[in-house]
């Protein structure tokens, strides 16, 4: 294939060039630092990369996966020295430090195109400061993932309002086993019982301007969602000693059968299935309605590539994003992830949950926001979410809990 | 005597031959003591007078910091934690004595008791945290089945926030005894038989026999088991790491894990608040560190 394009691209070169299209082939390098070892996304990154090598024949790609967690970390080194000349983040607030020590190239120029149209859904977690930092490759719903078995042994149905969340909990509790699984040790398992939470009692406004530090935590808006927490906590719903687990090792809780539900992201149902729960024993429900009205909104995270301003192929770069963006690659990319693409023109895949997160997130009429620890600034989110721990173990603690973190806030905004 | 006698058409450097290969020998140790020891030292004190998020500018803010330290209840938890590593990981010196006294004897197979023994030191700090986290994890953990063959109730011991640092300087403790024996071992080996012999003769035995005979032999063990044990106290960062990332809700972390957590960890992006907290934690090495040199001078004038 390639020798035969050889011979002809000399004399095509031209009139390509004339055309004035942009599909003309890279040359030079590209260094890709993704940050996930876990094996779907490896195979996602490594398809897409595979994929665009093939347009690009000649273009040099040099692909290094760094681990989830370290990539939180190091990126603070790569972006200041040596840079790649594409990374992979996080949308939303998460990408502020960068973005202000102008770390991340503005991409406004890929976003003012087409592709700006293609996933208009997601540019306001991408934009800060009214520009545009990052391309994004997928996202994947919250929600309450629960053994089905167990609510048909019990005659239970997934409830859509507090009051009926609450009865099927006492009847799960009074079968013996628990409500919900979760495993608090890193914490931000627990941000989204409060995302959920604060966003069912009082909307998506307050809970955006709670994270974006214009609320202060001691108000009594912020008491109410802790006291619809708390409900849960008196009635024993959480599992037993979560601050010792992970969220990986809350799981088998929920695969022995001894809690009936987990608030996770869509990623906890691939370590499911594998560890033996049939789709015919795991299924999904929305996180029922608390204050009556409230337009839901959705916790929906969005994992994005950036250009760091220091690479050095940065065209390469603009060029690897674009097709990123695509809806062919989405559509692939997200079904080898098993989460959902961001281009309107993408193919949702053939999947139980991600069709159900797809018709959820379609239709989530209050917002979308991206997860507490990306909604709110970092040094926020770190002290807050350990609050979050400490109230589900201590719920008495509460005073002293709220008067620490509206002091953090107080500082955060006075610096 | 050769520079007396013939100054003339000799180079500095024969002159100075003597003098001058002490520092030259010395030179590449000074010089990257100097560059990686000494310099961060000032420029940590210097970082800790300003607000910076280690990416963008930073800003002078004076003594800010510091202020903000004393009203920082995370700060006293550290400090308090901190105390509670010292004093309980002195335990390791009495415990490896004991356990080299009991295992300096002359048995069949007595070296391979030893290397079991000595075999946790081996380890690597973070895989000892790693086993004991598994050994306390209230799901898996082989600890409640035992305390359950005792009648005791099942406990989450990293998991509360009242018994998490006694969990991890226990599984500190494991390798940290191990190194106590290993250091007095060597020093049995070298009591004096003699003084033995003759105490026995004078009716001594028992404790006074390892009181007033056998540990005033064991002294410089004991100072050199002392010295790393309280380095080792205040090295505990790994294991916190490994085995709670300082939580629950903070109330396992120690100074040093707070000043990495604040700056350098996931959600952290405050280089001068953790410089200041790593300026507080220096001050009180330092006051270690300078019993240690007042004790090292002592001994060589002495010597």
């Amino acid at each position: 294939m390639q020798s035969i394009f050889k011979g002809v691209v000399a004399s095509l070169a031209m009139t390509t060039m004339l055309a004035g299209t942009a599909s003309a082939e890279l040359t030079g390098d590209l260094r890709i630092f993704f940050n996930d070892q876990n094996p779907a996304p490896k195979a996602a990154m490594e398809g897409m990369v595979e994929r665009f090598q093939q347009m690009n024949p000649d273009l040099n790609i040099e692909l290094t996966l760094i681990d989830r967690e370290a990539n939180k970390t190091q990126i603070r080194n790569y972006l200041t020295a040596n840079a790649p000349d594409v990374n992979g983040w996080y949308a939303g607030n998460r990408m502020r430090p960068y973005v202000e020590a102008g770390l991340f190239e503005d991409v406004s120029d890929l976003w003012a195109g087409p592709m700006g149209e293609e996933l208009a859904s997601t540019r306001p977690a991408l934009t800060l400061d009214g520009k545009q930092w990052g391309v994004p490759y997928s996202y994947y719903q919250w929600g309450i993932y629960f053994r089905q078995d167990i609510y048909n042994e019990l005659g239970l149905t997934p409830a859509t309002t507090w009051d009926e969340e609450k009865a099927n909990c006492q009847a799960i509790l009074d079968s013996g086993r628990k409500c919900y699984t979760i495993g608090t040790r890193f914490l931000w398992t627990a941000g989204g019982w409060f995302d959920y939470l604060n966003l069912r009692t009082h909307g998506y406004d307050f809970h955006m301007a709670l994270t974006a530090g214009e609320v202060e935590w001691t108000d009594d808006r912020v008491r109410e969602t802790f006291a619809n927490w708390r409900e849960l906590l008196d009635m024993g719903a959480f599992i037993d000693d979560h601050t010792a687990y992970s969220w990986q090792e809350a799981q088998p809780f929920m695969v022995n059968g001894e809690a009936a539900a987990y608030l996770m992201g869509n990623f906890v149902v691939a370590p499911m299935r594998e560890a033996g729960l049939t789709d015919d024993q795991l299924g999904f429900y929305q996180f029922p309605e608390i204050t009556p009205g409230i337009p839901k909104a959705e916790d929906a995270p969005t994992d994005i590539l950036t250009i760091p301003a220091q690479a050095q192929n940065k065209d390469n770069a603009r060029a690897f994003l674009l097709y990123v963006a695509s809806a062919e690659n989405q559509t692939i990319v997200n079904d080898t992830l098993g989460q959902l693409p961001i281009n309107s023109n993408a193919t949702v895949a053939d999947d139980k949950f991600i069709q159900a997160g797809f018709e959820m997130l379609s239709n989530a009429t209050g917002g979308i926001a991206q997860f507490f620890d990306r909604d709110a600034e970092a040094e926020m989110a770190s002290a807050a979410m350990q609050g979050f721990q400490e109230f589900m173990v201590l719920p008495d603690n509460l005073d002293a809990i709220l008067g620490r973190l509206e002091q953090v806030r107080q500082r955060l905004n006075a610096e | 005597m050769t520079a007396q006698t013939d100054p003339q058409g000799k180079s500095w450097w024969h002159r100075n031959q003597m003098r001058a290969a002490p520092w030259l020998f010395l030179a590449p140790g000074i010089a990257f003591f100097a560059l990686y020891v000494i310099a961060p030292i000032f420029q940590s004190f210097n970082i800790s007078l300003y607000r910076w998020d280690g990416l963008g500018e930073a800003r002078y803010i004076g003594m800010a910091n510091y202020e903000q330290l004393l009203d920082d209840p995370a700060f006293y938890t550290s400090l308090r934690n901190n105390v509670k590593w010292l004093v309980l990981y002195l335990l390791a010196i009495p415990g490896g004595l004991f356990i080299a006294l009991f295992l300096n004897q002359r048995v069949r197979g007595m070296r391979l008791y030893k290397s079991l023994f000595f075999f946790p030191f081996v380890i690597s700090q973070v895989v000892v945290g790693l086993v004991f986290a598994w050994f306390y994890n209230p799901s898996i953990g082989l600890l409640n089945p035992i305390l359950d063959l005792f009648g005791l109730g099942p406990m989450n011991v990293l998991g509360n926030p009242n018994t998490v640092t006694y969990g991890i300087i226990a599984a500190g403790l494991w390798p940290q005894i191990a190194y106590c024996m290993i250091l007095y071992l060597t020093g049995l080996n070298a009591v004096d038989p003699e003084q033995v012999e003759a105490a026995r003769l004078d009716g001594a035995k028992g404790w006074k026999m390892l009181w007033y005979v056998i540990l005033p032999q064991l002294r410089p063990a004991t100072f050199i088991a002392l010295v790393v044990t309280v380095i080792g106290a205040l090295r505990s960062f790994d294991m916190i790491s490994v085995m709670t990332n300082g939580g629950p809700f903070g109330s396992s972390r120690v100074l040093a894990y707070y000043m990495f957590e604040v700056s350098l960890s996931e959600y952290g992006f405050r280089m001068g608040y953790g410089a200041a907290i790593a300026v507080v934690l220096f001050l009180i090495m330092l006051i270690y560190i300078a019993f240690f040199l007042w004790r090292m001078w002592r001994e060589e004038r002495e010597g």
